[in-house]
């Protein structure tokens, strides 16, 4: 009888430490879209309005006039979806071979990967600005998709994946068939990766549309900005109207949210069991 | 092909392909060329993208650390000016000390956090799967977007926390002009942002904590906090210190949230009032980017360099040594051997 008052009153106490967490993790998304559906004047009055208002489609008219939205939001879903398209090819091609193939120098190559990911970027960043200023690639898209094409972490994740979920009974019936390297990893390869690659492909998503410094310095035309970048620029222009500038963030988090609550079990499930795997 | 490693005997992937056996399908062994080369085609992007914009622009970063130059005009040799200047610059030396007191003030409440909540996930049936996305959603959400959302509810005239002091008048606080107040404005932005990740990963490493092990403390009377301190923590040593290398790296290249909370003004200016929340690479940003001295931001990068390097060999050290046995290390890498 005691026991069950005992685990009863943990489990009370769980939920009430858990649901005191989610409130103040979820408050900030709240007060967001009160302060974007507001005016300036209401929040920062005293005391403040603490309740969604009317204004929200004034504000986000406002961020139209403010910065090229729709613009930056291209950029950034061309940028994101590129690099997500080849590091999911780059990286998935490299794993395959890492995973599955005995060939001389295997070692050495894995491990420069392994290695690679230990460097810190911003350890490189004035001199891959400077090398890409003189590619001429500064401004461009190509800037923001070329350098982050394949990456060591997807490498060694999907190599990790491809060890575990690819049986070699399944290789060497395809390759008895006549298949050759780029076929297996086509036929064989690819469709029993897909949950793994469906990680690696959110992961990479995210990074993209979320990554700030990066396009901050190399995106130098001020009208070609990303989505990160362009909301900055409305906050550095018009700090005076906070309600319009938490109107553009809104704008620029709401289909990362959607994206999200999508994938998110799957995404989530997948990002514990990468990490117990250091 | 190259299928030497698909052997019956199920051992396949530490054989070297120097000691490749002839296919399984008896056909004659191809020259290694034409059996190798689909592989090197599938290593090489990464290779190529790497020595492009990893190893030149790492080696050049040497060359440019020596040296004078604005991106536009000559590049003039300076010698070690650079890094003499360095050691005597005073404001990088604040940019050192505001990150790691910044990285104090997030990594120890995070992990504690991360813990309390990783063990309430654990012991509670309920509701799991809710709790776990709403612990999530700050982690992909907009960095840029979330700290100008909490960055004005610290601001100090009108924000909403300093209403919320100002309603139980227990007085104003500086969050964005006071040195130590802005500290904790960056930091509790860290905070929030990354708490609920490494819960999910603590939460993954309890998960593999076998339940016997609980079950044997039940029966020799243990009370919860005793399990928690005696065996939990204990237990869980190999995610903490994942959790606490991933923040000392995350930590020591802070850059968005002190540079959108406290954006450059006209005179270049970063991190806010005195340049107290000016982090190593908000300050190589502002030499390198703002004031076009690529010399001396290429010194700076080396000094992050350098900083990280000895911080990833105190985490090495710390990681290292009688691990093996812990759950949650070697567990799932055993996994894809025994296929």
């Amino acid at each position: 009888m005691r026991a069950e008052t005992a685990a009863r009153s943990r489990t009370v106490v769980g939920h009430a430490v858990l649901l005191l967490g989610v409130l103040i993790t979820i408050f900030p998304f709240y007060w967001m879209f009160v302060m974007a559906s507001n005016t300036t004047g209401d929040i920062f009055a005293y005391p403040p309005k603490l309740i969604p208002g009317p204004h929200l489609w004034e504000n986000m008219d406002k961020v139209f006039d403010g910065i090229d939205f729709w613009g930056s939001m291209g950029i950034t879903v061309v940028a994101a979806t590129s690099v997500t398209f080849l590091v999911l090819l780059f990286d998935s091609l490299a794993a395959f071979a890492f995973a599955k193939y005995a060939f001389p120098g295997r070692r050495v190559l894995f491990w420069i990967v392994l290695a690679t990911f230990m460097i810190p970027m911003q350890l490189a960043l004035v001199p891959q600005f400077v090398t890409l200023a003189w590619l001429g690639w500064v401004g461009s898209l190509k800037a923001l998709i070329i350098p982050g094409a394949a990456n060591a972490f997807g490498i060694f994740w999907m190599r990790q994946y491809a060890q575990g979920a690819i049986a070699d009974e399944l290789i060497q019936a395809s390759r008895v068939d006549g298949a050759g390297f780029f076929r297996q990893w086509w036929a064989v390869g690819l469709p029993v990766l897909r949950p793994g690659l469906a990680f690696l492909g959110i992961f990479t998503f995210f990074h993209i549309w979320n990554d700030y410094l990066w396009p901050l310095i190399v995106m130098t035309d001020p009208g070609k900005v990303t989505l990160q970048v362009a909301v900055q620029q409305l906050n550095g222009v018009y700090t005076t109207d906070q309600s319009m500038v938490i109107a553009g963030a809104l704008m620029s988090v709401i289909p990362l949210i959607g994206v999200f609550l999508i994938g998110s079990r799957h995404f989530i499930a997948n990002l514990a069991a990468g990490a117990m795997k250091f | 092909m190259g299928l030497a490693d698909v052997p019956a005997r199920g051992k396949t992937v530490e054989r070297r392909g120097r000691t490749a056996e002839p296919p399984p399908d008896g056909s004659r062994p191809l020259p290694g060329w034409r059996r190798y080369w689909p592989m090197y085609t599938a290593v090489s992007p990464f290779f190529i993208l790497f020595a492009v914009f990893g190893v030149f622009p790492v080696g050049f970063s040497v060359y440019l650390s020596f040296m004078s130059w604005d991106g536009i005009g000559e590049t003039r040799s300076v010698g070690w000016d650079n890094f003499a200047y360095l050691v005597t610059d005073s404001d990088f030396w604040q940019s050192i000390g505001n990150t790691l007191i910044i990285w104090i003030l997030s990594t120890v409440p995070m992990v504690f956090l991360a813990l309390v909540i990783a063990y309430a996930l654990h012991t509670t049936v309920r509701f799991k799967a809710f709790y776990r996305v709403a612990y999530f959603v700050p982690n992909i959400t907009s960095i840029v977007a979330m700290t100008l959302v909490l960055g004005s509810v610290f601001s100090d005239s009108s924000g909403l926390l300093n209403s919320a002091l100002r309603a139980i008048s227990s007085g104003e606080v500086g969050w964005l002009s006071d040195p130590w107040a802005m500290k904790v404005s960056v930091a509790a932005i860290t905070v929030w942002r990354w708490v609920g990740y490494n819960a999910i990963i603590c939460l993954a490493g309890l998960q593999a904590i076998s339940s016997d092990v609980f079950e044997a403390a039940k029966v020799d009377g243990a009370d919860d906090r005793q399990t928690f301190f005696r065996i939990t923590v204990p237990m869980l040593r190999p995610v903490i210190l994942f959790v606490a290398v991933t923040s000392t790296i995350g930590g020591l290249q802070l850059f968005t949230e002190p540079q959108v909370l406290f954006p450059v003004d006209d005179n270049g200016n970063v991190g806010g009032p005195g340049g107290e929340a000016t982090t190593i690479v908000l300050y190589l940003y502002q030499q390198a980017f703002v004031f076009n001295r690529f010399g001396y931001g290429a010194a700076v990068g080396w000094a992050l360099f350098l900083l990280i390097a000895v911080f990833s060999v105190i985490n090495w050290r710390l990681i290292g040594g009688g691990d093996e046995d812990v759950p949650g290390t070697g567990k799932r890498k055993g996994k894809s051997s025994a296929r």
